[in-house]
C-alpha cells in the first residue's frame, strides 16, 4: 500500500496534480485494487487530475448560502416525529427536524442524549465482561435490588429485603451496597438480607416519604447515565440513556475511539473543538440520512466550521453567529432590531458594509459572485500625445 | 449610466446631542395642532411647511423644492424637563450603578480602569465584539465604595423601563442627568460609551427631534375626512403635556401637580419611541388599537428592516396561475400575451435595429409585438399612443430607448415562493402564448415545486443587458440540472414521462415502421434512416442516447432476486447501453428521472447542459408520443383480486388479530416477559404493533403477488411514476393500523378510545386497526381512526413548515457572508478564514459526481473499454 502511495504522489507530482490526500489515498486503493499497470496508473491520475481541476469552486461562489439552502430545504420534507428508534428498539431517540433544530441550535441540554459505548478488541465479545461494565455504568437503584419493601405502620419502620438473585446477575459487590445505605440513612439496622429503616420523625407523612426515598436511592452508575440496554452486533456494544463521556472513557477495556455520545457540548468539553466540529457533522448527516435525505458533507461541513470556528461551540441564531456579527445593520435586520440600534449608537459602532445584507439594505451590488469582481481599464493613450 | 456613481464606504452611529438637533431643525414646534380651519398647516404647529411638503404642487418654506422632490427637514420640541429615553433606561441604570454619585468617577480603580481601557482599544481596534467585556466590567463596577474619593455608594436599582431608583429615593431625569454630566470621558468609554460620539447625558433628552412630514404623512378619507399618522397623534400629545406643563411652572403651580405632569410627559415621551416597552400601558388610538410608534416601525417581520430594506418591491414583474406545456422546452416559460404587453424591455436604439424598433412603434401599446414607452435623449419618458405614434417615429433616431413589449426569446426570472433553494428562481427564455397563465415544462416543477392545483408563480424582466447576460450564463434552467444539494439531477422526467418510457422500452414493445416515424416526428427528433422493418421501442429510445455513452445499471423495477441473471432479467430491469444503444433493460425513474435519473446524470456530467437540455426536452416528448400510441388507463379495476385472494388476505389477517388477542390475554394474566428496559404495557404495544404490521405487509404481499405488469397502476408504482405498491395494497387488501404520537391510537373516553369497546380493551379493532381496504370502505369506526392519523398528519405539516422555515433563515443568515477567495479560502466578510479550502478538497458539490470529484472505478472500466 505504501509503496503504491509513494508512486501515486510522485507520478501526481510529475503531471502537476495537486491532490488533497484523501485522493491520493482513493487512488493507490483502486490501483491495488484493479490492479492498475504503471501506464494505466498514470493516464488514471492524468484524468482525475482534469475531473478535480473542472469540478473546483469559483471564487466568489456563495457557498454559505448554497450550503445554508441545502441543510434547511430538505427541513421541510423531515418528519416531526420526536420519537422514533434508530436501531435499538428499546431507546428513544429523538430523530427529524426536532433533532436537526437541536444541533443547529447547539443546546447545552439536548432532550435525548445517549452514548454508544464499544470495547477493544479482546473485550469485544466477551459476554462477562461487558455485562459487569453495564452494571457498573448503568443506573441502579434500590428498587431494582430489593425483593419487597413494607411500609410497616404499626412499629412506624420501612422493612426491606434485599433480593440477592438481583444482585449477583448485577455484579454488583454487597459491602458497597451496605456502605451506601448506612452513608444515605442514619437510622438503619441492616440484618443479613433484611433492612429496616426508621424515620426521623415519628409521623405517617414521614415514613412515607422515606420509603420512597430507600426506593430510589440509587446504588451504582455513572452521573447522567440511566437506562443500559447491551446488544449483540458484530460485537457487543452497550447502548445508554443518557450520557457521561468522561466517566465511560476512563473505564477499561472501553474503545476510546468507537465510543461516542451524541451530546455535542459534552464532546467538546471532553474531546476540545476539533472533536465537536466532527460530532456536528456526524449527528446532522446521520440525522439527514436516517430520513432518506442526501445532503452532500462539503455542506454540513461548511455549517459545523462556522459554528466552531472560534474555538467554542456557537449557536446559529441570534444567540450565536448572527448576534455576534460585526455589521450593526446585519444584526438589526436579523432579530432584535431595536436592542441592536440602540447600543450601537452609544458605542459609536461603524458599519463597513462589508456583508450582504448590509449592502442590499443600501441598494449597492453585493459582494459575492458576479458582484465581487469589477473591470479595470487602462485607459488607451492614444498616438501623438494626448 | 449617467453621471458618478457613488459608492456608500461606511455608516457611523452615535447619539444626537442637544445641539444637533437644533442645528438640525428648520422650526421649533409649540402648538400641539396641525391644521386651522380651512385646511391650512399652522405656523409652529406639527404640519408645519417649513417641515417639507407632499402635494407636489406646493413648495417646501426651508428649501424651496416641489413636493415630492424635498425629502423633508426635521422641526424640534424644547421639553419643559428632560426626559430619559426608553432605549436607554436600563443602560443608564447600569452606568448610575458604576459610577460614584460624589465625584462622578467609575467605580473602579486606576489599574482596573488602566486595564480595561487598553483592553476595550484594543477590540476595537480588532473590530470584535464588545458584550462580554463590557459586561465583565459593569460587574466589576458593582462597588460599595468609590476607590476615589472613598464615599459609601447606594445601591441604584431600575424599576422597569425608565425609572431609576436610588436606595428608597425615585430620581427624577433632571437629577440622573447631573449625575450622568458629571461623568468624564475617559470614564465614559470604559464604561462602554463612546464619547467622541456620545455623552452619556445625552440619553436624557431636552430637545425632542420632530421628524418630518413625509415621515408621517396624513391621510385624506373619501369623506374628505382627515385621518392623521399615529407618530403625529403621539406628538400632539407631548406638545399638549409639555404646554400645560410649562403653562404650569410659570405660574408657579404646587410641586405635586408639576411633577404629576412631569410624569405624564415622560410617559408619552416613552410611548413615542416605544409603544410596546414592558411595564408601559401602551397607548391607544380612539378605536382602541394600540399605536404604531417608532420602535414598531422598525421591528419584526413587518418592520422598515425586514419589509422595505431586506426585501423591496419591484417593477416588471407579473404573477398568474401556472398550467403544465409538455410541447415547451424546459429553458422556456410561456408567457400571456397580456402578460407580454405590460411587461416591457428597454432597448437601446441603433443604426442596426432602428427599422425593428420603428415596427414595435408602429404596433403601439396595444399590437403584440409593440412598444409602450420612448425615452428621448432628454431622459424624457413619453408613452406610445395610436395617437402620438407617428410624431415619436419621426424623431426616433439612434440613443433613444424604446420600451418594447416582451417577445419570444428574452430572457426572463421565474420564481415560485417558497424559494427554499437557488432552483426556485431560474431563468427562462420568453414564449408568447395565447389565454392567461403561465406554461412550463413539467420537468421543471420538482426543483420549484409546484402542481397545478391552483400554484401561482411570478416573472420578473432583466431590465440591464449585463443582468440578462448574467442571467443567461448562471441562472438557465439548463444550468440547474444538477442540484448542488447532492450532485445529481433535480430536473428530470415525472409522472407520465416515466410511465410513457416505460412502455415504449420495455420487451415486446415494437411498432411499424410508419408509427415510428410518426413518434419521432412527434417527439420533433431528426429523421432516421428507414429499416424496412418494425422497429423495437429500444431502437428508437437509442436514437436519442449519445453515441458514445456506455452504461450498465439495474432500473427502478428491480425485483431484487437473490441472483441477478444480468443480461437476461425477465422484468427489463438489467439496463445495458453500449455505444449509445440501449441493448436490454427498458427505461423507467433510474434512467431519467428527476432526484434519481442516471442517464440523465451521465449525459450533463459528460457531455453539457445542452446536449442534456436536448435529451431532456426530447426523451419526454418521445415518452409523451409513446403513451399516447400504446396507452394507458387506470381505475378500480386495477386493484381488483380474485375472491380466492381476499380469503387468503382475511385468513391472515384473523389470525393476526388472534394473534393480538393472545397477547393481550397474555399480558392480563401477567405472562408476559418484559423487554429490557421497558415496562410491560410497553413491551405489548411495542409486540402488538409488530404483529399488525407484519400483518399488513403479508397482506400485501398475497395482493402483490395477484399483480402484474400488465396492469397500469402496477406499472405506475414499480416504474417510480406514481404512487407505491404500499398505497396500492393499502387499496386493495388491508389499509393497516393507523397511528397518532407514533403509537396506536389510546385517547377519547375513559380508558377507552370509543364507547362502542369496553373499558381497557387493547385488542386491534379498538385501538384503531383498520382491517377492510380502501376498496371495500371503512366501517364507521375504521373511518374515524383513520381521519384521526389523516388529521395528525395534518397539523405535523403545518407546525414544521413554521419550524423549518425559522431555522433556514437562521441558517442562511449565519451563512450568507461566505465567500470563496481566488486562492481558495473560504472567508465571512470580516476576513476571518473559516475553511482553508472549501470542503476540505475545493469540490463544488454542484460540479461533483455525487459528492465525489470523479468516480475512479467508472473512469478505469471506460479507460478499459476503450483499449
Amino acid at each position: 500500500m505504501e509503496k503504491t502511495i509513494e508512486k501515486v504522489i510522485k507520478i501526481a507530482k510529475k503531471k502537476k496534480a495537486e491532490f488533497p490526500e484523501s485522493y491520493i489515498l482513493d487512488i493507490a486503493d483502486a490501483s491495488i485494487r484493479r490492479e492498475l499497470s504503471d501506464k494505466e496508473l498514470e493516464t488514471l491520475i492524468i484524468k482525475v487530475r482534469k475531473a478535480y481541476e473542472r469540478s473546483k469552486v469559483e471564487a466568489g461562489e456563495a457557498v454559505g448560502t448554497v450550503a445554508a439552502q441545502s441543510v434547511g430545504e430538505p427541513g421541510t420534507q423531515m418528519t416531526m416525529r420526536t420519537f422514533h428508534y434508530a436501531g435499538v428498539a428499546e431507546l428513544n431517540v429523538t430523530l427529524g427536524l426536532p433533532r436537526l433544530i437541536e444541533i443547529v441550535d447547539a443546546r447545552k441540554k439536548i432532550s435525548t442524549p445517549t452514548m454508544a459505548i464499544y470495547f477493544e478488541e479482546e473485550y469485544g465479545n466477551d459476554e462477562s465482561f461487558v455485562k459487569k461494565l453495564a452494571n457498573k455504568i448503568g443506573k441502579s437503584t434500590m428498587n431494582d435490588i430489593i425483593l419487597d419493601l413494607n411500609i410497616n405502620y404499626i412499629d412506624m419502620k420501612v422493612e426491606a429485603t434485599f433480593d440477592v438473585a438481583k444482585i449477583e446477575d448485577k455484579q454488583l459487590d454487597f459491602d458497597e451496597i451496605i456502605e451506601k445505605v448506612e452513608k444515605a440513612f442514619k437510622k438503619v439496622i441492616i440484618n443479613d438480607n433484611v433492612l429496616s429503616f426508621e424515620p426521623p420523625k415519628e409521623s405517617i407523612r414521614e415514613l412515607r416519604l422515606l420509603a420512597d426515598k430507600v426506593r430510589d436511592l440509587q446504588i451504582s452508575g455513572a452521573k447522567n447515565i440511566g437506562k443500559v440496554i447491551i446488544r449483540k452486533e458484530d460485537e457487543w456494544i452497550i447502548h445508554t440513556e443518557g450520557s457521561n463521556l468522561k466517566e465511560v472513557l476512563k473505564q477499561e477495556g472501553v474503545d476510546k475511539i468507537r465510543t461516542s455520545t451524541n451530546d455535542i457540548h459534552e464532546i467538546e468539553t471532553v474531546l476540545g473543538i476539533e472533536a465537536a466540529r466532527n460530532s456536528i457533522i456526524n449527528e446532522a448527516l446521520r440525522t439527514l440520512n436516517e430520513q432518506g435525505l442526501t445532503v452532500d458533507v462539503r455542506h454540513i461541513m461548511l455549517v459545523a466550521d462556522m459554528m466552531t470556528n472560534e474555538g467554542v461551540v456557537k449557536s446559529i441564531g441570534r444567540h450565536g453567529i448572527s448576534g455576534e456579527k460585526s455589521s450593526v445593520l446585519a444584526r438589526a435586520a436579523f432579530e432584535e432590531t431595536g436592542k441592536h440600534l440602540l447600543n450601537a449608537s452609544i458605542r459609536g459602532e461603524v458599519d463597513k458594509l462589508t456583508g450582504i445584507i448590509e449592502n442590499i439594505i443600501i441598494g449597492q451590488p453585493i459582494p459575492l459572485g458576479t458582484g465581487s469582481v469589477g473591470v479595470m481599464m487602462k485607459p488607451r493613450k492614444r498616438k501623438g500625445g494626448r | 449610466m449617467k453621471g458618478i456613481i457613488k459608492q456608500i464606504s461606511q455608516i457611523n452611529f452615535g447619539l444626537m446631542s442637544p445641539e444637533d438637533i437644533r442645528k438640525i431643525s428648520v422650526t421649533k414646534i409649540e402648538t400641539p395642532d396641525t391644521y386651522d380651519e380651512d385646511g391650512y398647516p399652522i405656523e409652529n404647529g406639527l404640519m408645519d411647511p417649513h417641515l417639507g411638503v407632499i402635494d407636489p404642487s406646493l413648495r417646501c418654506r426651508a428649501c424651496g423644492a416641489k413636493g415630492g422632490d424635498c425629502q423633508g427637514h426635521f422641526g424640534s420640541i424644547d421639553l419643559a424637563r428632560p426626559v430619559i429615553h426608553v432605549g436607554f433606561g436600563d443602560t443608564i441604570h447600569k452606568v448610575l450603578r458604576s459610577v460614584c454619585t460624589e465625584c462622578g468617577r467609575v467605580l473602579l480603580n486606576d489599574t482596573e480602569i488602566a486595564h480595561y481601557r487598553a483592553k476595550l482599544k484594543d477590540l476595537v481596534a480588532n473590530n470584535e465584539n464588545l458584550k462580554d467585556i463590557i459586561k465583565e466590567i459593569y460587574n466589576v463596577a458593582h462597588k460599595d465604595k468609590c476607590p476615589h474619593c472613598g464615599v459609601e455608594k447606594e445601591e441604584v436599582k431600575i424599576d422597569k423601563p425608565i425609572s431609576i431608583i436610588r436606595g428608597d429615593y425615585k430620581l427624577t431625569p433632571s437629577e440622573v442627568r447631573e449625575y450622568l454630566e458629571q461623568i468624564s470621558n475617559d470614564d465614559a468609554f470604559v464604561l462602554g460609551i463612546n464619547p467622541e460620539v456620545a455623552r452619556p447625558e445625552w440619553m436624557v433628552l431636552t430637545v425632542l427631534p420632530v421628524p418630518p412630514v413625509t415621515v408621517r404623512p396624513s391621510i385624506t378619507l373619501e369623506t374628505g375626512e382627515r385621518s392623521e399618522d399615529d407618530l403625529t397623534h403621539k406628538l400632539v400629545d407631548i406638545l399638549r403635556i409639555n404646554q400645560r406643563l410649562i403653562e404650569n411652572m410659570e405660574a408657579g403651580a404646587p410641586q405635586l401637580i408639576v411633577e404629576d405632569l412631569w410624569e405624564l410627559l415622560q410617559y408619552h415621551v416613552t410611548t413615542y419611541f416605544d409603544n410596546e416597552a414592558s411595564g408601559v400601558p401602551p397607548a391607544r388610538h380612539r378605536s382602541g388599537r394600540p399605536l404604531k410608534t417608532l420602535a414598531q416601525r422598525l421591528k419584526g417581520k413587518e418592520g422598515r428592516f425586514r419589509s422595505n430594506l431586506s426585501g423591496k418591491r419591484v417593477n416588471f414583474s407579473a404573477r398568474t396561475v401556472i398550467s403544465p406545456d409538455p410541447n415547451i422546452s424546459i429553458n422556456e416559460v410561456g408567457v400571456p400575451e397580456m402578460i407580454a404587453k405590460e411587461v416591457t424591455v428597454p432597448v437601446q436604439v441603433n443604426e442596426w435595429n432602428i427599422d425593428e424598433i420603428k415596427e414595435y412603434i408602429e404596433n403601439g401599446p396595444d399590437i403584440h409585438p409593440g412598444a409602450n414607452y420612448v425615452i428621448r435623449l432628454d431622459d424624457r419618458k413619453i408613452r406610445v399612443y395610436d395617437e402620438t405614434k407617428e410624431a415619436i417615429l419621426e424623431r426616433l433616431e439612434p440613443g433613444f430607448i424604446v420600451e418594447r413589449h416582451l417577445k419570444d426569446g428574452d430572457i426572463v426570472l421565474f420564481n415560485r415562493q417558497p424559494s427554499l433553494h437557488r432552483m426556485s428562481m431560474m431563468a427562462h427564455e420568453v414564449r408568447v402564448l395565447p389565454y392567461k397563465t403561465f406554461r412550463l415544462n413539467l420537468c421543471v416543477c420538482p426543483p420549484y415545486n409546484a402542481d397545478f392545483d391552483g400554484d401561482e408563480m411570478n416573472m420578473h424582466v432583466f431590465q440591464t443587458e449585463e443582468s440578462r447576460a448574467e442571467a443567461k450564463s448562471l441562472m438557465r434552467v439548463q444550468e440547474h440540472i444538477l442540484s448542488p444539494r447532492f450532485g445529481g439531477p433535480i430536473i428530470g422526467a415525472i409522472h407520465d414521462h416515466i410511465s410513457g418510457a416505460y412502455l415504449l422500452t420495455r420487451t415486446g414493445s415494437t411498432f411499424t415502421e410508419e408509427q415510428t416515424l410518426q413518434l419521432i416526428r412527434k417527439a420533433r427528433m431528426p429523421i432516421p434512416k428507414r429499416k424496412n422493418r418494425d422497429w423495437t421501442g429500444r431502437e428508437i429510445f437509442s436514437l436519442l442516447l449519445p453515441d458514445k455513452l456506455n452504461m450498465v445499471y439495474t432500473a427502478e423495477i428491480c425485483r431484487k432476486c437473490s441472483v441477478c441473471l444480468e443480461r437476461d432479467c425477465q422484468y427489463d430491469a438489467y439496463v445495458v447501453i453500449e455505444d449509445g444503444e440501449l441493448l436490454t433493460g427498458a427505461m423507467d425513474e433510474k434512467a431519467f428521472g428527476s432526484f434519481s435519473g442516471k442517464i440523465l446524470d451521465k449525459i450533463m456530467k459528460e457531455y453539457g447542459s445542452n446536449t442534456a437540455r436536448e435529451f431532456l426536452d426530447q426523451s419526454t416528448s418521445l415518452a409523451i408520443s409513446g403513451i399516447m400510441k400504446v396507452g394507458i388507463t387506470t381505475s378500480t379495476n386495477d386493484e381488483e383480486i380474485p375472491i380466492e385472494a381476499k380469503e387468503r388476505i382475511e385468513a391472515h389477517l384473523d389470525e393476526a388479530e388472534q394473534k393480538v388477542d393472545k397477547l393481550v390475554e397474555a399480558y392480563e394474566n401477567n405472562e408476559l416477559e418484559s423487554l429490557p428496559g421497558r415496562s410491560l404495557e410497553e413491551t405489548l404495544e411495542m409486540k402488538i404493533m409488530q404483529v399488525l404490521g407484519e400483518a399488513r405487509d403479508k397482506s400485501g404481499e398475497i395482493a402483490e403477488s395477484y399483480f402484474d405488469m400488465t396492469n397500469h397502476s402496477v406499472i405506475m408504482a414499480t416504474t417510480g411514476a406514481r404512487a407505491s405498491m404500499l398505497n396500492l395494497t393499502q387499496i386493495t387488501a388491508c389499509v393497516g393500523q393507523q397511528s397518532v404520537r407514533g403509537g396506536r391510537i389510546d385517547r377519547g373516553y375513559i380508558e377507552r378510545t370509543l364507547p362502542h369497546f369496553r373499558r381497557n380493551e387493547l385488542g386491534a379493532k379498538a385501538r384503531g386497526f383498520v382491517h377492510s381496504s380502501y376498496k371495500e370502505g371503512l366501517d364507521p369506526i375504521e373511518f374515524f381512526f383513520h381521519a384521526m392519523g389523516g388529521r395528525e398528519g395534518l397539523v405535523d405539516t403545518a407546525i414544521r413548515t413554521a419550524q423549518s422555515g425559522y431555522m433556514q433563515r437562521r441558517l442562511v443568515n449565519a451563512l450568507q457572508d461566505l465567500n470563496v477567495k481566488e486562492n481558495g479560502l473560504v472567508t465571512d466578510n470580516s476576513g476571518m478564514v473559516i475553511q482553508t479550502m472549501f470542503g476540505e478538497d475545493g469540490v463544488d458539490p454542484a460540479k461533483s459526481d455525487y459528492g465525489k470529484a470523479a468516480d475512479l472505478d467508472k473512469i478505469i472500466d471506460e479507460m478499459r473499454i476503450k483499449k
